[in-house]
């Protein structure tokens, strides 16, 4: 029979996407693990989980999600999302092209001669500051999008990286406009 | 794309500040608890006391508006509140204590949340400075429920009580209902507050329902007005939307001329006496219903949720037709199957603003009534294969006629049914017909053997003048028997109808289909005497063996003031048809007559 739906069937799996979800939120005792909760009883994979107060006033909080899936199971997860009772909104920050997005990380290296060198020049590079220094090892604090400190941490792997400590993304939308 | 709602803007407070008293009326917390559930309009609660929740009774003991049924279990309470609801259209209040009074109760909240049953249940919780030390009955009751309540609220002190006891109350009757619990410490039973009113609380913007967008109800419209083939396939949100949503679709059946299909947890919204029924969908739905759906071209789903047991392979889930779907849940567009057309809020506003466009569109030149006469034709043609017919035999009670019977000996009684989890609810779904929704009580999500006794005692406490009947099997009934006791003790007549096939026959049904007819383990041995166990537990006991003695039996039953068990002795291997396979398409039923082996594929085989 010919398929008069607009979508196929069967249907085809669609490719699989990171998506970066702001989740406002009531903050009261307990809303992290329902947003988490939901998002792991259903089955869905967290990449990345930042939270904090945003709002003392309104006693609001805003939870930075990363998480990966097909545009379907994307839906699925922000509709889910918007169920629960103390969640405000969900923004979907990946589908917003002017959308900031930065993350933290504090990288240790232990080295000596050359790869300290160099480890130093990269530094330099991706603009990470040292915050503690001995003879043997560096601490730097980076930041920046995701994919830059990702390729940071890639080129000082073979260069002593002992340690890595990230933050999780955070986001917001640039220009005058207010969520 | 859908739209996420915005609950950002907070709901204007209904008014300003409270006439101010000169003497503030400091209460309890258990008082204040109960001022809230009075002025939510409370009538009774469903409960079972405990060390946690004293001080709660205690104040239960010196109300009078509040009727308090006190059940044996308190699975049972969650059972018999959903039935409550269910029947009546209320939120139905549950109580019970702390650890296993909260963990007994999370197999009935499950139930309730997966078929929207709105519930607000109290659950008693140790002092606030015991919490976290493994103290006498604690458990982590929040953590528990979280999974299986729409909300839950963990009372931190007694000013903030009532507030919580309005919202918990808002959440569970508004959008898709659910199951809300409030764990409410001993202490704060204790601590004195004021009262404060539904009126004055603070309300947030928790739960929200868009409005009919006129622009979706054209496009709808005009969908319908091409369709040749299309189909209404509705759901328990109907009966959720309230009767006049049933009626809003009733009206636009009728005008259309569209045939009507219902999921199990629907039947009742459309009148089963209607020529444009076309009987229950799904896995044991009827031909006509599942060929229906697998051949349309235009569906049209009403607070459905395309449930695994009504879609079978979803690859091959009718292939041909237009979907839309309204629903009053975002999350349940799109979850399963991808649909052309989602509409979302209230369906019996939509349903009616439906009907309202259609109307306008009446003298439609382009969409004659005569476009689905081909359509009709093909239904009829697929009506006559009459597929929930059995053989019958004079011999033994076959469980089909025996619910043919009790339909037909009922008729002009005022009745509701409950059902246990099993064949015999599915018997009861094709062979007992529905003319009104909210008639018609079972567990149709989670599948909860024993639901059916409890739910019936809650049916009829919200009709007491009314026939109760549960239709059970007798492994089923025996998971919540100990209710009989409460039946007694709170003078509720219900009739328990039990299909005795000393089977657990559906899962004997698929051992027979699936593993070569090995019946591991699914005899019920050992059955008690269901007649003596009705007298011993104060109420009736009646048994049939034989087809002829059906009738007086029945007639016997109805006659009875009291809770009466009916042991129906019925044929032991009789197997619920049509079914589709898991793992099959709609158009692959199977019919009466025996397995043959390779009914079910290797990926079916792995569904349940």
């Amino acid at each position: 029979m010919e398929n008069a739906s607009v979508y196929p069937v069967p249907q085809e799996e669609a490719a699989v996407a990171e998506s970066i979800l702001a989740v406002i939120v009531d903050n009261e005792p307990g809303v992290l693990s329902r947003v988490i909760g939901l998002i792991s009883a259903r089955g869905y994979n967290i990449e990345s989980l930042t939270v904090a107060e945003v709002d003392a006033e309104k006693h609001r909080s805003r939870i930075t999600v990363v998480t990966r899936g097909t545009p379907q199971k994307i839906e699925q997860i922000k509709a889910q999302l918007g169920r629960l009772v103390p969640v405000r909104r969900v923004i979907d920050i990946s589908e917003e092209s002017d959308a900031l997005t930065r993350e933290l990380a504090l990288v240790k290296i232990v080295s000596t001669g050359d790869k300290r060198v160099e480890a130093m020049r990269l530094a330099e590079i991706f603009r990470a500051r040292p915050l503690d220094t001995t003879h043997t090892s560096f601490i730097f604090e980076v930041t920046g999008a995701r994919d830059k400190i990702n390729a940071f941490l890639d080129l000082l792997k073979p260069l002593g990286l002992t340690e890595v400590s990230r933050t999780g993304v955070l986001s917001i939308r640039r220009g005058s406009e207010a969520e | 794309m859908m739209t996420l709602l915005d609950k950002t803007e907070a709901l204007a407070p209904a008014q300003s500040a409270p006439v101010a008293e000169l003497e503030p009326t400091q209460k309890a917390g258990a008082e204040l608890l109960l001022d809230a559930l009075e002025e939510q309009g409370v009538e009774v609660i469903f409960g079972y006391p405990g060390g946690a929740v004293l001080p709660i009774y205690e104040a239960l003991h010196q109300r009078e508006p509040i009727r308090h049924v006190m059940v044996r279990h308190e699975q049972g309470a969650v059972h018999a509140a959903e039935g409550y609801a269910r029947s009546s259209g209320k939120v139905g209040v549950v109580l019970v204590t702390s650890g296993p009074g909260a963990t007994n109760a999370v197999t009935g909240l499950t139930d309730a949340l997966l078929d929207s049953i709105p519930l607000v249940c109290i659950t008693g919780q140790v002092a606030r400075g015991l919490i976290g030390t493994d103290a006498f009955q604690e458990c982590d009751t929040i953590g528990i429920t979280r999974a299986c309540t729409k909300h839950n609220y963990l009372v931190g002190d007694a000013r903030g009580l009532p507030a919580i006891v309005h919202e918990a109350f808002h959440v569970a009757r508004n959008g898709r209902p659910g199951p809300v619990l409030i764990d409410l410490p001993k202490d704060v039973q204790f601590e004195k507050a004021e009262y404060v009113t539904r009126r004055v609380a603070r309300q947030r913007n928790c739960i929200v329902t868009p409005p009919v967008q006129p622009k979706e109800i054209e496009r709808a419209v005009e969908l319908m007005r091409q369709a040749r083939r299309p189909v209404f396939y509705t759901g328990g949100g109907v009966i959720n939307a309230g009767v006049e949503a049933s009626a809003a679709l009733r009206a636009l059946a009728r005008e259309t001329g569209f045939p009507v299909t219902s999921t199990l947890m629907g039947l009742g919204a459309f009148p089963a006496s209607d020529p444009q029924w076309l009987g229950m969908l799904g896995m044991h739905g009827s031909f006509e219903a599942n060929n229906a759906m697998h051949g349309c071209d235009l569906m049209i789903a009403v607070g459905a949720r395309f449930d695994d047991r009504v879609t079978g392979r979803l690859d091959a889930f009718s292939p041909g037709s237009r979907k839309i779907q309204i629903d009053i849940d975002p999350s349940s567009v799109n979850k399963i199957v991808k649909v052309d057309m989602p509409i979302i809020g209230d369906a019996g506003a939509i349903l009616e603003a439906l009907l309202v466009q259609w109307r306008k569109r009446e003298s439609d030149a382009a969409a004659p009534p005569s476009r689905l006469s081909e359509w009709t034709a093909q239904i009829q043609t697929w009506r006559g294969k009459n597929s929930f017919a059995f053989e019958n035999s004079d011999e033994v009670i076959k469980p089909q006629f025996a619910i043919e019977r009790l339909y037909q000996m009922t008729r002009g009684r005022d009745v509701y049914i409950t059902t246990e989890v099993g064949q015999h609810q599915m018997w009861a779904a094709q062979h007992f017909h529905f003319d009104d929704p909210n008639r018609w009580m079972t567990s149709g999500g989670l599948g909860t053997m024993g639901y059916g006794l409890p739910a019936a005692l809650g049916v009829q406490i919200a009709h007491p003048d009314a026939l109760v009947i549960d239709i059970a099997g007798d492994a089923s009934v025996q998971m919540m028997m100990q209710e009989m006791s409460t039946a007694i003790q709170h003078d509720l007549p219900v009739k328990i109808f039990i299909l005795n096939n000393e089977y657990l026959g559906m899962v004997r049904q698929w051992q027979e289909l699936l593993h070569d007819g090995r019946y591991s383990h699914t005899y019920s041995e050992s059955l008690p005497d269901f007649v003596k166990l009705a007298e011993a537990y104060g109420g009736a006991g009646l048994r049939a063996e034989k087809p002829g003695e059906l009738d007086d039996a029945i007639n016997e039953m109805m006659a009875i003031d009291k809770p009466v068990l009916f042991d129906c002795r019925v044929s032991g291997e009789e197997n619920v048809f049509p079914m589709i396979p898991s793992g099959a398409a709609h158009n692959q039923m199977l019919f009466g007559g025996a397995f043959t082996g390779d009914e079910v594929s290797q990926e079916g085989r792995v569904q349940v």
